[in-house]
């Protein structure tokens, strides 16, 4: 069909001028729209030839190499050799492999982020769901939270440590502070902006409490739940390598304090950051799939 | 629809007061019922704001947390913003960057410390690049956002009128992304005052981070330790409030409607 | 205004009697409707017609059960209505679709009580009627306008409810689709003779579709008239009769009809 051929901007014009067509104009709109919808045009347009894909792909990675070299340059160049070359970050990675560490640290890190972020979004989000329900439970609990939010997590180590001891309770606690209270305020704020129409919708159609909650304000939440959750295990990946570097003697918070301290490994420090980096990242492109699912997707901002 | 009736007007006084009170009462008696030694209770926190107060040191370490904000977060504001715009505004461009920022970004700030002191050495210059590593991406992201959502619409419109490609950045684009860039500043903001404390419990000796970790290794004081937490909290909501205000300004207001 | 009276031999399905609204916001109390009385016979069309504001769709909200009124009462049936009902739909303009459910999703939404065999049976047979074969797995946010206001209307029926509000259903669509879609909903009426209650401020829109049109007052507002619409389907908006008819509402409202 020709429709390939229109950009994605141009989806008003080419109703204006179905709209002159007069009757044929739903037969139009359906052809049209059974492909599968106007969105999808635009992908169209971005699946070029595969030689250019290559190429896109290479301009980012032509730069990232720009800058190692520019960094391997600027630290061989000077007489003080304390910060470590790109060659010796990749050293000191190797190093990690080899005495086991790697993953070590890799896995206490995640362990710690897994328990405080499962934990708080357990508890914080149904709990943000009730209070969001009712005008005034909201504005009872709401200068509590306005008062703790702004505290960062990593105040509370000495609390931390005086409830948990040295140790792997403390950082997941640290870690459950930092995400609870944004993801509180995420499942009210969702609660609070459901389109007064579907709660409407649904009582008309007899739903009882439960069914309501369930069928109507749980799927309207999800979309904006889910960045919600993905802004917050950002959170709790910044959280927990701070915490690891006061409070626990493991993780890759840890490997970068410890490092530093004991004999200045500044290969070693980058190396850890790297890795931080790289995960984080991971943690992140696995969160925005959820994003993807198709009765996720959709958004207010549609109408 | 959801609560039936609006709340009234004592209400909104009401419930907010009793459940504050219900909460320092549940605080109180839970010290007194686990016969803590250690943990404060509100009243002994009271004591203790009093006491930093009648000091004096209160005033210098805001001052000081403040002015490390102030300056980190408004370096991350003149680097960001310009560099956001330019990357949103040439698609291109931020295809090549995109991927070293996806990297650096999950980076804690708190990480940057052994390489901040390298460069900067123990102090306020080490602890201001934390700072503003931790504004500056989020400011650039939102930037980026902002700048690549604006409608086609208004930008045809503009080009419409006879604008100047600088001219449509300046009386187009950058007016309608502002709404979004707002939001990111916000945000920005608030993590500015998140890893200030952190930055200051390790990097330097002075501000409210190192009040708390001060007063808890130099004798277990943490009466003084929750005290300068609850300052932190209300410095940081008052930041938080002052920001939403420009919010509420007339002209970049419209990007808000739905949010209230 | 004295209520308008049925005739004997249709039963009054839908009975308003002095009912007044008055809204409280902020110690303001702003009235919005007043003494408003009406009867609605069974199998009726019946058009609530008035400027945009007016307290239109706030009547109907009343009559659904979404509101209740500050005086007065409003009885279905001979039952005072205390809260929204499965036996009476309302419809919103295509706003009240879910997006996050697909075509079939959305029109079996009230049919949760059925067993699957008879939901999968309704739901083929109202995806047919309202000509939305071939889009049964789409989202709405693929679907145009029109399409997300059939779905809606068909979401409805698919309860088989008695009775349908509908507030300004069209009123987001262009001209072309709704002519379309106003064949489509007296296609659908007269197939299945519900009591349709339906709001707009578009004269010719009333004229055309209603049996009844009642013409609403601006704020707060009251029955300024009832205007019976006796002329057979399928409605000929050339014919004297109808002209005659819509330019006394036009006066009514106190419009020239000439620009």
């Amino acid at each position: 069909m020709k429709q390939a051929g229109f950009a994605a901007g141009d989806k008003v014009h080419t109703y204006k001028y179905l709209a002159i067509c007069g009757k044929d104009y739903l037969r139009y709109t359906s052809a049209l729209l059974n492909r599968p919808s106007l969105t999808n045009i635009k992908i169209l347009d971005a699946n070029r030839p595969s030689v250019l894909n290559l190429f896109v792909w290479l301009r980012p990675v032509a730069f990232i190499g720009v800058l190692l070299s520019v960094w391997q340059i600027a630290i061989s160049r000077h007489t003080v050799h304390l910060l470590p070359t790109p060659v010796e970050v990749v050293g000191g990675i190797a190093d990690l492999v080899q005495h086991g560490l790697l993953l070590k640290y890799v896995v206490a890190s995640l362990f710690r982020v897994t328990w405080g972020y499962v934990l708080a979004v357990v508890l914080a989000v149904p709990l943000g769901l009730a209070i969001g329900w009712s005008r005034r439970v909201e504005m009872a609990f709401n200068p509590v939270i306005q008062i703790l939010r702004p505290i960062s997590p990593l105040a509370w180590i000495p609390i931390a440590i005086l409830w948990f001891g040295v140790g792997d309770l403390a950082a997941v606690f640290l870690i459950f502070l930092g995400c609870f209270l944004p993801l509180l305020l995420t499942a009210i704020n969702a609660v609070q902006s459901i389109p007064a129409v579907y709660i409407d919708v649904g009582r008309n159609f007899g739903l009882r409490r439960v069914d309501l909650v369930y069928r109507v304000l749980y799927p309207a939440v999800v979309p904006q739940l889910i960045v919600g959750l993905r802004i917050t295990l950002g959170i709790a990946w910044l959280v927990v390598v701070a915490a690891e570097m006061i409070a626990v003697n493991s993780g890759l918070g840890f490997l970068i304090i410890d490092a530093r301290n004991a004999g200045n490994r500044y290969d070693l420090v980058v190396a850890g950051m790297v890795l931080i980096g790289i995960i984080g990242l991971l943690l992140d492109l696995g969160i925005r799939s959820l994003e993807r699912v198709k009765s996720f997707r959709w958004s207010y901002s549609e109408d | 629809m959801k609560s039936l009736a609006e709340p009234k007007k004592w209400e909104r006084y009401f419930w907010p007061i009793l459940v504050s009170a219900l909460f320092l009462a549940l605080w109180h008696y839970s010290v007194i019922w686990t016969a803590t030694r250690i943990f404060p209770s509100p009243l002994d926190v009271e004591r203790g704001m009093a006491e930093l107060l009648r000091e004096n040191v209160l005033w210098g370490d805001i001052a000081d947390s403040l002015r490390r904000v102030a300056i980190g977060f408004g370096a991350a504001v003149v680097l960001g913003i310009p560099l956001g715009l330019t990357f949103g505004w040439y698609p291109p461009v931020n295809q090549v960057v995109n991927p070293t920022m996806q990297i650096l970004r999950p980076i804690s700030p708190i990480a940057w410390i052994p390489v901040s002191i390298i460069f900067f050495g123990v102090g306020d210059d080490a602890a201001i690049f934390l700072i503003f590593l931790g504004a500056f991406f989020p400011i650039v992201v939102a930037c980026v956002d902002g700048v690549s959502n604006v409608p086609s619409v208004s930008r045809r419109a503009g080009r419409n009128f006879g604008l100047a490609p600088w001219q449509l950045l300046a009386k187009v684009v950058f007016p309608a992304a502002l709404p979004q860039i707002i939001v990111g500043l916000r945000i920005a903001l608030g993590i500015a005052w998140l890893v200030v404390v952190a930055a200051e419990m390790i990097a330097v000796e002075s501000g409210l981070g190192y009040l708390i970790i001060d007063s808890r290794n130099s004798g277990k004081r943490y009466d003084l330790v929750v005290a300068a937490m609850l300052l932190i909290g209300l410095i940081g909501l008052t930041l938080d409030l002052g920001f939403r205000r420009l919010e509420r300004i007339k002209s970049v207001r419209w990007g808000f409607r739905n949010e209230s | 205004m004295e209520p308008f009276v049925t005739p004997a031999a249709v039963d009054t399905k839908l009975r308003v009697e002095h009912v007044n609204i008055v809204f409280d916001r902020d110690g303001k109390s702003t009235p919005v409707l007043n003494d408003i009385s009406l009867e609605v016979g069974d199998g009726e069309f019946v058009c609530l017609l008035g400027p945009s504001g007016c307290g239109k769709s706030t009547l109907l909200s009343t009559m659904a059960g979404f509101l209740s009124p500050t005086s007065g009462e409003i009885k279905i049936d001979g039952e005072a209505v205390r809260g929204p009902d499965p036996r009476r739909i309302f419809v919103f303009q295509e706003r009240g679709v879910f997006p996050w459910l697909t075509v079939e999703g959305n029109i079996g939404f009230g049919l949760f009580k059925l067993p699957r065999a008879e939901r999968e049976r309704r739901i083929a047979y109202y995806v047919k009627m309202v000509g939305l074969e071939g889009f049964e797995r789409t989202y709405p946010p693929e679907l145009s306008g029109g399409m997300k206001q059939r779905l809606e209307v068909a979401r409805a029926l698919a309860v088989n409810p008695d009775m349908l509000f509908l507030d300004e259903p069209f009123g987001a669509l262009d001209s072309i689709t709704r002519l379309i879609m106003r064949g489509e909903l007296l296609r659908i009426w007269e197939a299945e003779r519900k009591t349709v209650i339906f709001v707009t401020h578009d004269i010719d829109e009333a004229v055309q579709l209603a049996d009844r049109v009642v013409v609403m007052s601006a704020r707060p507002a009251t029955i300024q008239q009832i205007v019976n619409i006796d002329i057979p389907h399928p409605r000929d908006i050339s014919s004297p009769r109808y002209l005659e008819l819509r330019d006394g509402i036009f006066k009514q409202i106190g419009l020239a009809h000439k620009l």
